[in-house]
């Protein structure tokens, strides 16, 4: 069990000091040092710390293996991208729907994504819904682990296929590109490429700070304390599903947010981009990095978005060799991730015969045993 | 009537299919507490198998029936050879399990997109499976039959070995209670392993069965083992008639389902029904009593 700290403690200002280098490095340096190309790149890496951010959460701080952010990256991007779509359209029906019927009219539900204002707020709500009851009908039945993994992952696959077969409400397998406006700005021009760049980059530092306040709060703690031992929790008196349940619902929230900003910097959304491959680089890039720590997951899930996006191109074979070994390799020998690794050195220096258990090894020990 | 007898037949057959593809994955899950998301990979490794068979029995009749035990025995010792090198290490963090067992389907995938044509190859049916069985006006192929009489067998085996042999009580001891199953004297790692063996063994079989009926590729294993899981999750773990009754009900929805509406919302369908059906029975249909908490 992680020991409760004096508070604030030093710690908590270490991590506001790296959240503070982080946001110069991203918002300040980046966008001097690094050329147009570089920029939208590392803007996509961005998005997909977000969602890290929020599997972290969820996952490294919850004990929720969430094995389908995909969904929620998805609710956010495709709320995004057909806002953009029609935004591009104009008055008229986009291009890809009247491709197989050039009578086709706007389907219902893309009418509300003509206003701004809806798909922001739907960017925001739509996974805090779904999030909301799938966790409520989930955590309140107790049903948790492996379980939980799978049924996530299952939504992620059915969402995917539901997507690639609803060529013309939805695009399908060639998904939603081709977007020129983004809220008004013309998305070829250089300059709004780096304002969107630099939303992304702030959204990702707003989240970080999220956490960074979540992991040093009362709620922090129980969230913790959950994922060691649920049924002390229970036991003193504290509901475990409602404190998962709102872990569940920001990772969403998180997800969805990522989702949202990949689309105007990526320009295309798939259902590649969402299905059970994607939803697992996600968690890759947080298992990578550190699950339980503040900004493991974030920086590997830039890491592994990075070797998706540079090997996953040139060295296809290569690169998903190198990504399950990648899962093999970590979680075998280093269940915390990189980020343990100091912690590691320094304990093997300070006494040598005596390896620390990691604090997660000794809570999936004890929830072995319960 | 008319349309509903094709859809019970056919989905009778998939829950056949999911059945075999399932009853390794229970077995491991219910006595180990670790889901093995490799054994979609270990199917696949069996239908690869019916066809290298075929490479050497030429004779699509004689072929399939070698197969079936070579299948076994391959993927049951890839299944040991994942145990013995990284499930071993993993047995107090069960989720992790999961993740590096993803990790591992992630490279067999790979290798097999390497080893043979990424568009698949063919495996021929023998000609004894080319007929088709009557049954109420409907033309049954027998390849659907098959696999229900396959999955029979199997089932059979399985529960007799479990009921009638030493390894089988032991097991079924380690399912209940793993420290007292020590405590009695029983190795519960050398059972594991043996659990391991035949769970994965199982579903090589399965994969020979899906060859007939699908394409073998290198992608098919990621079709099963979500079904083949969700069948666990609603039947409950630890017995088997729990996941025979799942495993033929998601059978029969999936291609009720798909007949009413389409192939892919089909599997949205089946899912919701699952999420749904947790709520009533988290624990699923049948499950073994134990007085651990949660």
């Amino acid at each position: 069990m992680t020991k409760l700290k004096p508070w604030p403690s030093l710690r908590g200002i270490a991590g506001l000091g790296g959240i503070a280098v982080f946001a110069v490095l991203l918002l300040a340096v980046a966008p001097v040092v690094l050329s147009d190309h570089w920029i939208n790149n590392l803007g996509k890496y961005c998005c997909w710390a977000i969602a890290a951010v929020g599997i972290g959460l969820a996952w490294g701080r919850g004990g929720m293996l969430v094995m389908g952010q995909g969904v929620f990256f998805a609710l956010g991007a495709y709320a995004m991208a057909m806002h953009l779509t029609l935004e591009t359209a104009g008055d008229r029906v986009p291009g890809f729907m009247v491709l197989y019927d050039p009578l086709a009219p706007l389907p219902v539900f893309w009418e509300p994504f003509r206003s701004a204002g809806f798909t922001l707020l739907a960017i925001v709500l739509l996974p805090v819904i779904v999030a909301g009851i799938l966790g409520y009908a989930l955590f309140k039945r107790r049903v948790k682990g492996a379980y939980f993994a799978i049924l996530t992952q299952a939504l992620a696959v059915a969402l995917a296929t539901l997507i690639s077969s609803t060529i013309r409400e939805t695009g399908g397998d060639t998904g939603l590109s081709d977007f020129k406006f983004f809220f008004g700005f013309v998305l070829n021009d250089p300059a709004n490429k780096v304002m969107v760049y630099s939303i992304a980059a702030a959204l990702l530092i707003v989240c970080l700070l999220a956490v960074w306040q979540f992991y040093r709060s009362r709620f922090g703690e129980l969230l913790v304390a959950t994922r060691d031992a649920e049924e002390r929790v229970r036991f003193l008196g504290y509901d475990p599903a409602n404190v998962k349940l709102v872990a569940f619902v920001v990772s969403a929230l998180m997800a969805s947010i990522g989702g949202a900003m990949f689309v105007p910097i990526v320009g295309i959304i798939t259902p590649a981009e969402i299905g059970a491959a994607a939803s697992i680089l996600m968690i890759a890039g947080v298992a990578f990095g550190g699950r339980a720590s503040l900004f493991g997951p974030a920086l590997g899930a830039m890491a592994v978005g990075w070797g998706q996006s540079s090997l996953g191109s040139t060295w296809p074979d290569g690169w998903t060799y190198i990504l399950g070994l990648l899962f093999v390799v970590v979680i075998l020998l280093l269940p915390n991730g990189l980020s343990s690794l100091p912690a590691r050195f320094a304990a093997i220096r300070r006494r040598p015969a005596e390896q620390p258990t990691p604090a997660i090894v000794v809570a999936e020990l004890e929830e072995v045993r319960s | 009537m008319d349309a509903l007898i094709p859809q019970l037949l056919n989905g009778s057959a998939q829950g056949a299919l999911l059945l075999l593809a399932a009853l390794g994955l229970s077995l491991t899950f219910g006595q180990m507490g670790v889901i093995n998301m490799a054994h979609g990979e270990f199917l696949m490794i069996g239908a690869f198998n019916a066809y290298l068979v075929q490479q050497v029995i030429t004779s699509s009749d004689l072929s399939i029936p070698v197969a079936l035990p070579v299948a076994f025995v391959v993927a049951g010792l890839f299944g040991l050879l994942l145990e013995v090198t990284i499930i071993r290490w993993m047995y107090r963090r069960p989720l992790d399990t999961l993740l590096v067992t993803v990790g591992v389907s992630l490279i067999l995938q790979q290798a097999a997109l390497q080893i043979f044509p990424s568009q698949g190859v063919p495996v021929e049916k023998p000609s004894w499976l080319d007929g088709q069985l009557n049954v109420l006006g409907y033309e049954w192929p027998l390849r659907q039959l098959f696999t229900i009489v396959l999955a029979a067998v199997c089932v059979a085996a399985l529960s007799a070995w479990l009921k009638y042999t030493a390894f089988g009580r032991r097991i079924r001891a380690t399912v209940h209670n793993r420290d007292l199953a020590e405590t009695s004297g029983i190795s519960t790692r050398t059972i594991d392993r043996l659990t391991f063996f035949v769970g994965s063994g199982l579903a090589g079989v399965a994969g020979v069965a899906a060859s007939l009926i699908g394409g073998t590729n290198s992608q098919m294993g990621a079709q099963y083992i979500i079904p083949a899981f969700l069948v666990v999750a609603a039947g409950g773990i630890g017995q088997l008639k729990g996941t025979i009754i799942a495993a033929w009900a998601v059978g029969v929805a999936l291609s009720c389902f798909a007949y009413w509406t389409t192939g892919s919302f089909a599997q949205v369908l089946a899912f919701i029904l699952v999420i749904v059906f947790l709520q009533v029975r988290p624990q699923g249909l049948f499950t073994v009593r134990t007085r651990s908490l949660a």
